[in-house]
C-alpha cells in the first residue's frame, strides 16, 4: 500500500486546529479555550471531493519552530521530520486566528518559508467580527502567496472551500523542503507580518467589552479569588445535591436487575456470580454516574469558556510560593478528571524540574475515579443535613477532601522543589484567550463521551477485576460458622495485608479491597460490595440491604475517616504509574511517586484514625 | 516608566526592552507574543492580594499574563506613538 498524502495542521495555540481537525475528519479530539490543549499528534482520515483519501495530522500549538516545551517539540519534530523513520508532511494547513492576525501571521510566514504546499485557514472569523474586525482574505492571499480560506471551524463553515483547495495543492508528486529558506531575522518577519495583517483589514471598530468586563471580576485580586473558591465550592455541593434524584433512580434499576437475576436463574454458581460479582459489585459503581457527570459538566464549562487561563493567573501567586507557576495549575485542574491526561498536559510546562514536580503531585488532585469511593463513605457516615445556614454537610466534607488533596499537593511541591526537583523558580508567561460562551451541544457531547468512558470502564476493567475477586473470595467454600470472606483465598491474602494496615484502623474489608483497587480506584466500591454480598449469601438476602447501611453496621467512624484520608493520597492507579513512566522516560520517578504517596497515605490515614479515636468519634 | 508602574488601563507604547533581565527562553516567548519596541501595551490587572502576583496586560491584540520581573524589563511611554 502506498502511503496517503500527509497534511499537517499547524499554528499558534488555541487557533482552532483541533476544532478544524474534528470538523474535517469527524474525530472528537479534545477542544478547550486555552493554549496547550493538544499535547500529542493525532492523525485522521479525510476524503477529498473526488474520493482521494488523505491523512491529516493535528499537532500541538506552538508560537514558532523554536520549541520551549515538550509539546512544542512534538510539532517541530513532525514538521521538520526530526523523528526517526517519520514521514515529512506533503502539505501544511496553517490555522490562524483572524482576531489575532498580526501575531499569528509571523509564525505563518515562518512556515510558508519552508516551501511546502500550504493553505492558510483564516479561522475564527466569527469572533473577529464580534470584535468589530473585518478582513479581506483575497488581499491576504495575494500578500502571502498562498490560498487563504476564511473558516469557522466549530460551525463547519468554509470546509468545502478548504477541501477544494487541498485537492488543488495535493498533486501526489514528491515535495521537498526548500533547500535553505532565505533566513530573515525575527524582527524582519514580524514587521512583514504586521504589514500584511494591516493591509488585510477592511474595517476595524475596537470593541472587546465582554472579555474586559468579565476579567474585571475574574482577575480581581480579591473578588477573583472569592469567585474561584465559590466556584469550586458550588461544584462539590452540586455533585451531591443535584445527583441524588438520578442516583436513586439508577439504584432502583440496579436493585431491580438483582431481583430479576434471582427470579430467572436457579440458585448456583452462575446466579451467585451475576448477583454478587456483577450486579452487586459493578452496579455499586455505576450508581455514581450522575455525580461523575456533574463534576465533568463543571470541568467542561471551565475548559470551554476560557476561565482555565484565569484560574492559572489567580493561582500563580500561590503556586510561586511552592516553586511552581500558574501554568502548572491547568494540568492540576485537569487532574480533577483524571491524572493521566493531567500528566500528559504537563508537556506544556517548559522548565523540566517544574514539569517533573507537577507530574509527581498530579495524583494528589482528586480524580473522578475517587468520587464513588468518597461518595459511598460520605453517604454512609456523614448525615445528610445542612450546617452554617443551608450548606450541605456532605458536600462540605467532599469539598474538604478536595482541599486536602490540593493542600497536600502544594506541600509536596514545596518539599520536592527543595529536594529532588531543586531548581530556579520558573517564570509564568501565558496567553489569555477571549471568553467564549460554550455551545450546549458541545457540552452535551462532552458529557456523553464521559458517560461512555465511565460505563466502558465499569464494563471492562472494573468488571474483570471484580470477577477475579469474586472467584478468589468465593473459593474455597467456608465451613459453617466461618466467614466466607475470611476463609477464601482472597480472605487469606487480605489477612496478610491486614497486619500492615491494622495500626491505621483498617479492617479486613478494606485490606481485601486494597490490592484490586490498584487496577482502578472505583474497584474499592465494587470489591466491598461484592464481598458483602458473598458474606450475606450465607445468611440474609444479598440485595436486600443497601451497601451504605451495611458499611455503617460494620465500620466504625474513625475507620471510615481513615479510609477517606488514605484515598486522598494513595497512588492506587496503574495507568497513572504507566503514564508517569512514559512521560519521565524510566522507572525511577514512577517508583519514587508510588513510594512517597503510599507513605503519605499511610501517615495521613493513621493520624486521622488515632485523632478520631482519641476524640471519641 | 516601567510597565509595572503603568497605571491600569492607560494605553501606552513600548519604549525599550531590557532583554538582559529576561532569560533567553522568556525573551523568545515574549517576542513571540508580539512584544517589541513600539508595540501598544496596556496594563489590565494586577494579580495577588499582597501585590506579589502576576500582571495581565494587553500587547497588541493579545492579553498576556506575566510575572512582575518580566514587566520590570519593559520600559513604556504614554502618549502618541507609532502603532506596531
Ligand atoms: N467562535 C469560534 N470558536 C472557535 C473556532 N474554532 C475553534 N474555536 C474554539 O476555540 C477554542 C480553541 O480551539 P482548539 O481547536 O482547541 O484550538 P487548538 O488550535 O487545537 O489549540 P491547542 O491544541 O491548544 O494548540 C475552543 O474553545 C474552540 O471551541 C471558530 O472558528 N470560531
Ligand atoms: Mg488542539
Amino acid at each position: 500500500m502506498t502511503a496517503l498524502p500527509l497534511v499537517a495542521l499547524v499554528g499558534n495555540p488555541n487557533a482552532g486546529k483541533s476544532a478544524l481537525f474534528n470538523a474535517l475528519t469527524g474525530a472528537r479530539q479534545k477542544l478547550g479555550n486555552y493554549p496547550g490543549v493538544t499535547v500529542e499528534r493525532k492523525s485522521g482520515r479525510l476524503s477529498l471531493d473526488d474520493g482521494r483519501p488523505l491523512e491529516i495530522v493535528d499537532l500541538p500549538g506552538t508560537y514558532s519552530l523554536d520549541p520551549t516545551s515538550p509539546d512544542e517539540q512534538v510539532t517541530r519534530d513532525f514538521i521538520l521530520g526530526k523523528q526517526a523513520g517519520e514521514r515529512l508532511p506533503d502539505a501544511l494547513v496553517i490555522v490562524v486566528d483572524a482576531a489575532n492576525l498580526q501575531n499569528h501571521l509571523r509564525f505563518a510566514l515562518e512556515l510558508i518559508a519552508l516551501g511546502l504546499p500550504t493553505i492558510v485557514a483564516l479561522n475564527m472569523v466569527d469572533l473577529a467580527a464580534r470584535d468589530g474586525l473585518e478582513l479581506d482574505a483575497n488581499i491576504l492571499s495575494r500578500d502571502l502567496g498562498v490560498p487563504v480560506i476564511p473558516t469557522v471551524a466549530v460551525r463547519k463553515r468554509g470546509l468545502d472551500h478548504l477541501r477544494a483547495e487541498l485537492d488543488k495543492i495535493i498533486t501526489g508528486g514528491p515535495v521537498a523542503l526548500r533547500p535553505s529558506p532565505d533566513e530573515k531575522s525575527f524582527d524582519a518577519v514580524r514587521d512583514e507580518a504586521h504589514r500584511i495583517a494591516r493591509a488585510a483589514i477592511v474595517r476595524e471598530t475596537p470593541s472587546r467589552r465582554l472579555t474586559a468586563a468579565v476579567d474585571r471580576i475574574a482577575l480581581h485580586p480579591v473578588m477573583g479569588l472569592v469567585f474561584l473558591l465559590a466556584l469550586l465550592f458550588v461544584m462539590f455541593q452540586a455533585v451531591f445535591s443535584w445527583a441524588s434524584v438520578p442516583a436513586d433512580i439508577l439504584e432502583g434499576w440496579v436493585t431491580a436487575l438483582g431481583t430479576a437475576v434471582t427470579a430467572i436463574l436457579p440458585p448456583g454458581i452462575v446466579h451467585d456470580f451475576l448477583l454478587e460479582g456483577v450486579v452487586g459489585g459493578v452496579g455499586a459503581v455505576i450508581v455514581f454516574l450522575p455525580q461523575i457527570l456533574i463534576l465533568f459538566f463543571f470541568i467542561l464549562m471551565l475548559e470551554a469558556t476560557g476561565y482555565m487561563a484565569r484560574a492559572a493567573f489567580m493561582m500563580d501567586g500561590i503556586m510561586a510560593r511552592v516553586g511552581l507557576s500558574g501554568r502548572a495549575f491547568i494540568p492540576l485542574l485537569s487532574s480533577f478528571a483524571c491524572a493521566v491526561p493531567g500528566i500528559m498536559a504537563t508537556r506544556t510546562i517548559s522548565d523540566p524540574k517544574d514539569r517533573l514536580t507537577t507530574i509527581l503531585i498530579a495524583p494528589l488532585m482528586t480524580c473522578s475515579a475517587r468520587l464513588p469511593v468518597y461518595g459511598l463513605i460520605i453517604a454512609a457516615f456523614i448525615p445528610a443535613r445542612t450546617v452554617l445556614g443551608g450548606i450541605g454537610l456532605q458536600g462540605l466534607i467532599l469539598f474538604l477532601l478536595y482541599v486536602a488533596g490540593i493542600v497536600g499537593a502544594m506541600v509536596a511541591a514545596l518539599a520536592l522543589r527543595l529536594t529532588v526537583a531543586k531548581g530556579n523558580s520558573s517564570g509564568f508567561l501565558m496567553e489569555m484567550p477571549k471568553y467564549q460562551w460554550p455551545r450546549p451541544q458541545d457540552i452535551l457531547i462532552g458529557l456523553w463521551q464521559r458517560a461512555v468512558i465511565f460505563l466502558k470502564r465499569a464494563g471492562t476493567i472494573i468488571l474483570a477485576t471484580n470477577a477475579v475477586l469474586w472467584v478468589l473470595a468465593s473459593f474455597p467454600t467456608a465451613p459453617a460458622g466461618v466467614k466466607q470472606s475470611e476463609y477464601s483465598i482472597a480472605g487469606r491474602i487480605a489477612g496478610g495485608i491486614n497486619v500492615l494496615v491494622e495500626p491505621i484502623g483498617f479492617n479486613r474489608d478494606i485490606s481485601l479491597a486494597l490490592l484490586p483497587t490498584m487496577m482502578a480506584r472505583e474497584v474499592a466500591v465494587s470489591a466491598i460490595a461484592t464481598v458483602y454480598a458473598i458474606d450475606a449469601d450465607q445468611g440474609e438476602d444479598a440485595v436486600s440491604m443497601e451497601l451504605g447501611d451495611r458499611l455503617k453496621g460494620r465500620w466504625s467512624l474513625p475507620t471510615a475517616l481513615a479510609f477517606l484520608a488514605w484515598f486522598v493520597f494513595a497512588p492506587q492507579c496503574i495507568s497513572t504509574i504507566a503514564v508517569t513512566r512514559r512521560e519521565t522516560n524510566g522507572w525511577k520517578w514512577p517508583m519514587f511517586m508510588v513510594g512517597y504517596l503510599f507513605a503519605l497515605a499511610y501517615v495521613a490515614a493513621g493520624i486521622t484514625f488515632w485523632t478520631a479515636t482519641a476524640a471519641g468519634l | 516608566m516601567r510597565l509595572t508602574q503603568l497605571p491600569l488601563r492607560k494605553p501606552a507604547y513600548v519604549d525599550s526592552i531590557d532583554w538582559t533581565l529576561l532569560s533567553p527562553a522568556e525573551g523568545q516567548r515574549l517576542r513571540e507574543y508580539g512584544l517589541c519596541e513600539g508595540a501598544s501595551v496596556e496594563a489590565l490587572h494586577h494579580g495577588g492580594i499582597f501585590g506579589r502576583g502576576p500582571l495581565a496586560c494587553r500587547i497588541g491584540r493579545m492579553t498576556i499574563a506575566m510575572r512582575r520581573h518580566h514587566a520590570a524589563a519593559i520600559e513604556v511611554r504614554t502618549g502618541p506613538g507609532e502603532d506596531a
